[in-house]
């Protein structure tokens, strides 16, 4: 049974639809891909799982539908959501950060077990853990959002371009680090990218959002080789 | 040179009071931009609360945690009744309605208790055991209370899991909701804790100034000054703000001459100084960022 199942999804900002009902699914411990250009609403389909904007459709997730949940009910069902701009709170500190991410659960244990677990991906906000977020760098503010996001236990995580911005170096690094969750927590991820190069190296299925709407899905082995969608969707 | 000693205790003991009130507005701005104008009111109110419940008998002490404990609750219900309505309100029709709480409180307030001014017991004893003319037992009470009071609220921001939350909330509202945190229950927690500060204040001052429905309006200034003053953006600064506000004010009215009648002038001239030359207070802090 897919874990998350989207169909007909329409999102509004005010009056302005953005996306024109769109269908996908993920499966259980699978990586799936949203890709597209610059507005093609893969923002908006990350805000609309989180119930951050107005839609109207289905969205169930481990099989039931969460459209009338808010944002925080949505969180502590297991979705983690690493958002657009990375949302670090940044006169916190690191490890503040983390704590915040663990918000929903309430054992110290294993709270502090998983910070460690954490530090283990990311060894970098082991080292900084007492410094303000802010001061943070772009590629550790994305590892400290994607560690915050690991410190909920979720069951799936919307990563919303881990790549923006950063450098190709650092990118690795932290698709690297990605596949290595993937691999040992099992976590389902939605991944968004405009790089679509590293986000179909990673991911098992895709999807290309063009304007608000679905256009093209498959393996992502297939739509990486495929000579036609390179040129026409993927521009490389 | 023992003048000068107790005007600055009076100082310190009126202003751990500001204190309270800069800290109480501040951590509303804080979470929400604007400035509570009805805190001193919600204030006056409590201590009244405190005062029936005196008069039916209660021990002061008993009296003094119903109301804080009641200011609480009252504060929470404000935020889920008045203030949520109009949480993406216009910045005008906010300000009106933290207007019209004031307004209200206050009328309510006279119309149930009148507006003759009532003499206001003190919390604490007429002398802690030992003689000293440089302060009163009253305002070393005061200063040790709120000292207590405001230690238990920065160690509950700094230690909790919920006051960790509420600070998230305020600084950063769509990613506290992206890691679970209920917003808008922050925002009624930190009004319902800001109405209880107040009380604290309110109840204390009352033995000094008297209770009337009026007798939080200069010690609101004062506090605005002292939270001004010491930076909205940051507690500790209106914590240290209120004091030196409560300081300046007695130092002023006894060594400038016609200060005494000028007191609240005072305040306005202090708030008008703060906002054209240090609009960040003076331990406000610029968040560090790098982008
Ligand atoms: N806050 C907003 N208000 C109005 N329109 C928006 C807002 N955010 C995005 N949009 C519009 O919705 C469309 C999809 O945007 P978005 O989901 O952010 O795209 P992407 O993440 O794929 O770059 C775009 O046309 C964009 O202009
Ligand atoms: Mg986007």
């Amino acid at each position: 049974m897919a874990l998350l199942e989207v169909k007909g999804l329409k999102a509004y900002y005010r009056q302005t639809e953005a996306l024109h009902g769109i269908d996908f699914s993920l499966d259980e411990g699978s990586i799936t891909t949203i890709l597209g250009a610059n507005g093609a609403g893969k923002t908006t389909t990350l805000r609309a799982i989180c119930r951050m904007i107005r839609t109207e459709g289905e969205i169930r997730f481990d099989g039931q539908d969460i459209t009338g949940l808010s944002t925080e009910r949505v969180v502590s069902r297991g979705i983690a959501h690493v958002p657009e701009g990375r949302g670090t709170f940044v006169r916190q500190s690191v490890i503040e950060n983390l704590q915040l991410g663990a918000y929903t659960r309430r054992n110290k244990a294993e709270i502090a077990a998983d910070i460690e677990r954490v530090y283990g991906y990311f060894p970098r906000l082991r080292e900084r853990h007492a410094q303000q977020a802010g001061t943070l760098s772009g590629g550790e503010q994305q590892m400290l959002a994607i560690g915050r996001a690991l410190m909920l236990r979720p069951k799936l995580m919307l990563l919303d371009e881990p790549s923006f911005g950063l450098a190709p170096l650092i990118v690795q690094e932290i698709y690297g680090i990605m596949a290595r969750i993937r691999d040992a927590e099992g976590t389902s991820m939605l991944l968004v990218e405009q790089n679509a190069n590293i986000a179909l190296n990673l991911a098992d299925h895709a999807y290309l959002l063009e304007t608000g709407a679905v256009v093209m899905s498959g393996e992502s082995a297939i739509i990486r080789d495929d000579e036609n969608v390179r040129r026409s969707y993927l521009g490389y | 040179m023992d003048l000068f000693l107790q005007l600055t205790f009076a100082g310190l003991a009126i202003g751990s009071i500001y204190s309270c009130v800069a800290l109480a507005v501040v951590m509303i701005y804080q979470a929400t931009d604007h400035f509570n104008f009805a805190q001193g009111e919600m204030a006056m109110f409590s201590t009244f609360i405190a005062w029936t419940m005196l008069g039916l008998g209660l021990p002061i002490w008993v009296a003094f945690f119903l109301a804080v404990a009641i200011s609480f609750v009252a504060g929470v219900l404000i935020e889920r009744i008045v203030v949520r309505p109009v949480e993406n309100a216009p910045v005008l029709n906010q300000i009106i309605v933290f207007i019209g709480l004031l307004v209200i409180f206050n009328s309510v307030a006279g119309w149930i208790w009148e507006y003759t001014i009532k003499p206001f017991p003190s919390l604490f004893p007429k002398s802690f055991g030992f003689e000293t003319t440089l302060i009163s037992a009253h305002n070393i009470g005061v200063i040790g209370l709120t000292l207590i009071v405001l230690a238990m609220v920065f160690a509950f921001f700094r230690f909790t899991r919920v006051g960790l939350a509420m600070r998230a909330a305020a600084a950063n509202p769509d990613s506290a909701r992206l890691v679970g945190i209920s917003v808008g229950w922050m925002l009624a927690l930190g009004w319902g804790l800001a109405a209880a500060i107040g009380a604290v204040g309110g109840v204390l001052v009352a033995p000094i100034v008297y209770l009337e429905p009026n007798m939080m309006s200069g010690v609101l200034l004062y506090g605005f000054a002292g939270a001004l003053l010491g930076g909205v953006s940051s507690p500790g600064g209106a914590v240290l703000g209120g004091l030196v506000v409560g300081v300046l004010e007695n130092w002023v009215g006894q060594y400038v001459p016609g200060g005494a009648e000028l007191k609240l002038t005072f305040a306005l001239v202090l708030i008008v100084g703060v906002l054209m030359f240090k609009p960040a207070g003076l331990f406000g802090r610029i968040v560090v960022k790098r982008v």
